[in-house]
């Protein structure tokens, strides 16, 4: 079990001949369904571009700074997230029914798939492996306290913690709390600030003196 | 189905290991791989209930032995194998050996932003009206079905809360399996940190699942 954790994260360095014939198995069947014309590899490329640099972290830490800023917009989303996204222009493909989640200084929210890796793609792109592995799927839901002193962060004692498990169709986007020293910032800088992990709720907001 | 994807609340040793500016991915396959699946789900037919059973519905074993990935590219061969679109021989040879079969569509670099922006919708018109309401107590019946189901075996046969109702949505025990969407009303349930794991929990924990109607029970 150990073994497959880390092959997660060191399978391009480790173990040549599993990848080699991995690597070949993909090959071959790109090969054989391109040949029968049940794929177009130029259709494939473009999947993987708009996800390696379109579909990102960066689409919801706006929906969050949208929220800090403009309260009008926070009240839409924690009412119904996915018309409020559709606003800054996120849809789409496991991101078709969204509900937003509010930290506040008594409630920290969590969001795990303990089932498979279901995880909001229009807002935050596709899942790191840590959120896919089984470490995270298996200790979220029962010591997600545990979870965060993975990441290196404590929640103050007394906080209440809440787990989310994406076990439906239902993707979640945790809204941190806005950090304080951020008065009069615009938009644009607060997303700056909002981190993928504090999205999931893994993480805070960087604060103000740690954005790039 | 009771398999090793199920993990909530297995005991794990290692920790949760965050990797720093992780890549989106980790080897060229896997960029196709994903690819493949993705763009496959078209001309293949099959839908997400139908991907998720193909990936898990193997020997434990091999669910844990595999990367992500490559249980992907498994679940991926499997549906292409049971349709027939793809022969073993083919897999071996590396190459097609027979005649495609016809296939309705299939996705083309043009269609792309249109199949992501459209996504699949879960949520259907309900034909009756749903049995619970926020805040009744409901019990996660204790089933084992050896087909797909998205209940997970942790909460099975605890007391939890109503607190949203959600919409009628596709059933992905009967979707999984070819039997159609036979929506189903959807909850999210919520369950005490000491109803799931005992008094030596976490005293400040809930966790909430997302459970269709037949999941449930009142309690």
């Amino acid at each position: 079990m150990t073994d497959h954790h880390r092959r997660d994260h060191h399978h391009d360095h480790e173990d040549h001949s599993e990848l080699s014939e991995t690597e070949l198995r993909v090959r071959a069947l790109e090969t054989i369904l391109t040949e029968k014309g049940y794929i177009d590899p130029a259709a494939l490329d473009l999947l993987i571009e708009t996800y390696e640099t379109k579909v990102g972290p960066r689409n919801g830490a706006r929906v969050v700074a949208r929220a800090w800023t403009d309260p009008a917009f926070r009240a839409r989303l924690l009412q119904d997230a996915t018309p409020a996204i559709a606003e800054l222009g996120y849809a789409g493909r496991q991101g078709e029914h969204i509900v937003a989640l509010e930290n506040t200084p008594r409630l920290h929210n969590m969001v795990v798939c303990t089932l498979c890796s279901c995880y909001p793609w229009p807002v935050l792109g596709l899942p790191p492996v840590w959120y896919k592995s089984a470490p995270y799927r298996s200790k979220a839901v029962k010591d997600p306290r545990g979870v965060l002193s993975d990441f290196g962060f404590e929640l103050p004692n007394g906080t209440d913690i809440r787990v989310w498990d994406s076990t439906a169709e239902i993707r979640y986007l945790v809204v941190p709390m806005r950090p304080a020293g951020t008065e009069g910032w615009s938009e644009e800088r607060l997303a700056d600030l909002v981190t993928r992990d504090s999205m999931i709720g893994t993480g805070l907001p960087k604060r103000p003196g740690e954005a790039a | 189905m009771d398999g090793a994807h199920d993990m909530g609340g297995v005991p794990w040793s290692d920790p949760v290991q965050p990797e720093p500016d992780e890549p989106m991915f980790h080897a060229e396959w896997e960029r196709r791989a994903f690819a493949i699946t993705l763009a496959m789900a078209m001309p293949g037919g099959w839908n997400i209930d139908m991907s998720r059973f193909a990936r898990e519905d193997r020997p434990p074993e091999d669910y844990l032995q595999k990367s992500y990935y490559q249980i992907w590219l498994a679940g991926l061969e499997r549906l292409l194998l049971q349709r027939g679109l793809v022969e073993p021989d083919e897999i071996a040879a590396a190459k097609s050996l027979h005649p495609a079969k016809p296939v309705a569509r299939t996705l083309t670099r043009d269609g792309v932003a249109a199949m992501l922006h459209r996504g699949g919708p879960t949520e259907r018109d309900a034909k009756h009206p749903a049995l619970f309401r926020a805040g009744e107590r409901v019990r996660a019946r204790n089933i084992h079905p050896p087909t797909h189901t998205r209940l997970p075996q942790y909460v099975r046969g605890h007391v939890g809360i109503v607190e949203r109702v959600l919409g009628c949505h596709v059933f992905p025990d009967s979707n999984a399996s070819g039997n159609g969407e036979n929506p189903q009303w959807l909850y999210t349930v919520k369950f005490e940190g000491h109803e799931l794991w005992g008094n030596e929990g976490d005293p400040n924990l809930q966790v909430s699942v997302d459970a269709w109607e037949p999941y449930l029970e009142r309690a």
